[in-house]
């Protein structure tokens, strides 16, 4: 940890892409479960986390929650069109 | 050439701020420095300086909107009073925990409610503790000095911490009295090019301002803040010596008048030090020994050597154009008596709370505290530690 005397002033940060090494994965309450077989794909998720705890694979579509960074905060879920009345995204208290 | 001008203190800061240049001013006019921004704007609009003016919504926005071009690199000055430097409040701590270099003219006045326009220096006080650097002014000259000044100690690489400087509203801000413009070829030289440190725009090196530090590093920041606040007092006499070089005036810490052989001695910010001042010369030439100490620098206070140049008298009255509710005494006393605390020998000290929203401070306030004090040497008897001078009761 640094000193009062290493700090940089005015809390700048100036090593970019540094809230990578902070990982608020411990923060969550409830944990997003992605359900494949309802999922079409349209990748609302990915646009709506605010936190970029939506993983793609190499051909663009969507691959599973990075559980490292994801709050839990349950966007994803609620904005998920789901297939035939049937969410792809459902929020799952931790622990259970 | 130095020219001999009559102006009023806010026509005196509307010039520091045309020869300094900002990039950038967010500003919000209020009363009664309204007519900085009024003479400013119309450098700006007739070519004088190359600023780029927002005029935002509120005094809470223009201090945001200074902010946010400091950060970006600008250097950025402003002027406000009063209600806007309350509504400014919250800013105040994010631009100096961000230690941005802002600079900003205020012309002291009274606090709501009851409203009033006039002088008093509650709008100050409030702000004492926001980790800011305070300049206080006699005159519109000082007015202008201190706004030279104050681009130098903001700006210093061993600094970067915004500067308000304060003078009396209507009192300073209004009146026109006889002053000196140092050129500006000369005032520039000394004002300097600006330097930005770690600016936003600067896309290279990308970074990141306004960070949440809780628990694990919080404290360390604020240890930091208050250990550059202590390095401030010798940037602003190195500064006041390089003034002085340009313009053949002298600024310290404080200005310390007829204090080296006086038994009383008061203590009073702004114009009405030059009220005092003129008394105690009237003492003087009754052979009683008096002086004034008239702080310039309040934040961050140099209790040291306030303390050293009062030490040896044996009565002193402090006079605070505000007062703390409730904290007993006004603010000025408080840091008085804190720079004095630590002497075993140390003068009697009693509190004056005067001209509160614009009251005149006449010479007979002045001759009654001197007379007070007098008497509190001779005798040692204290009517009133604390005590409202000019009041009707």
């Amino acid at each position: 940890m640094k000193t009062w005397k290493e700090v940089t002033p005015g809390a700048v940060i100036t090593d970019p892409g540094s809230a990578r090494n902070f990982k608020t994965g411990s923060w969550r309450a409830y944990k997003p479960r992605w359900i494949e077989e309802n999922c079409i794909q349209c990748m609302f998720c990915w646009i709506y986390c605010p936190d970029m705890a939506v993983k793609t694979k190499k051909d663009g579509k969507r691959a599973e929650f990075d559980y490292d960074y994801c709050k839990g905060c349950g966007i994803c879920a609620l904005e998920c069109p789901g297939k035939k009345g049937n969410k792809a995204i459902v929020m799952e208290e931790e622990g259970d | 050439m130095h020219r001999k001008v009559a102006a009023t203190g806010n026509e005196a800061v509307a010039n520091a701020m045309r020869i300094a240049n900002p990039d950038v001013c967010g500003a919000y006019p209020i009363t009664p420095a309204t007519e900085i921004m009024q003479r400013f704007t119309s450098y700006v609009a007739n070519g004088k300086v190359k600023t780029e003016m927002i005029l935002a919504e509120s005094e809470h926005s223009a201090m945001s909107s200074c902010i946010g071009a400091a950060i970006a690199g600008g250097r950025v000055a402003t002027a406000t009073s009063s209600q806007g430097l309350a509504l400014m409040w919250e800013m105040l701590f994010i631009a100096s925990g961000m230690r941005v270099p802002i600079v900003m003219g205020v012309a002291n006045r009274a606090l709501s409610a009851p409203i009033n326009i006039h002088c008093d220096h509650s709008d100050g006080m409030g702000a004492r503790d926001c980790g800011w650097i305070h300049l206080y002014s006699e005159s519109a000259q000082e007015a202008f000095d201190n706004m030279l000044q104050a681009f130098r100690i903001a700006e210093h690489l061993d600094v970067r911490l915004p500067v308000m400087v304060g003078l009396d509203g209507f009192i300073t801000s209004h009146s026109i009295e006889t002053m000196e413009w140092t050129d500006d070829e000369t005032a520039r030289k000394f004002v300097g090019e600006y330097k930005p440190v770690r600016p936003l725009l600067d896309i290279k090196n990308p970074m990141s301002y306004g960070q949440l530090v809780l628990t694990d590093m919080y404290h360390e920041y604020r240890k930091a803040h208050e250990h550059v606040m202590s390095g401030v007092p010798k940037v602003v006499l190195d500064v006041a010596n390089e003034f002085e070089q340009i313009s053949g005036r002298k600024y310290g810490l404080f200005e310390s008048y007829r204090l080296e052989d006086a038994e009383v001695g008061i203590v009073v910010m702004s114009s009405a030090a030059g009220t005092t001042k003129e008394i105690v010369d009237q003492f003087r030439d009754k052979g009683i020994k008096a002086g004034v100490l008239k702080p310039r620098l309040y934040r961050p206070f140099p209790y040291v050597e306030v303390g050293e140049a009062l030490k040896h008298l044996k009565a002193v009255a402090v006079l605070d154009r505000a007062d703390c509710f409730g904290g007993s005494f006004g603010p000025l006393y408080m840091d008085i008596a804190s720079a004095l605390y630590p002497y075993a020998q140390k003068p009697v000290l009693v509190n004056k709370i005067f001209g509160l929203g614009g009251r005149d401070y006449m010479p007979d306030q002045a001759e009654y505290v001197v007379n007070e004090l007098v008497q509190i040497a001779r005798d040692g008897k204290v009517k009133f530690v604390k005590e409202y001078i000019g009041v009707r009761e």
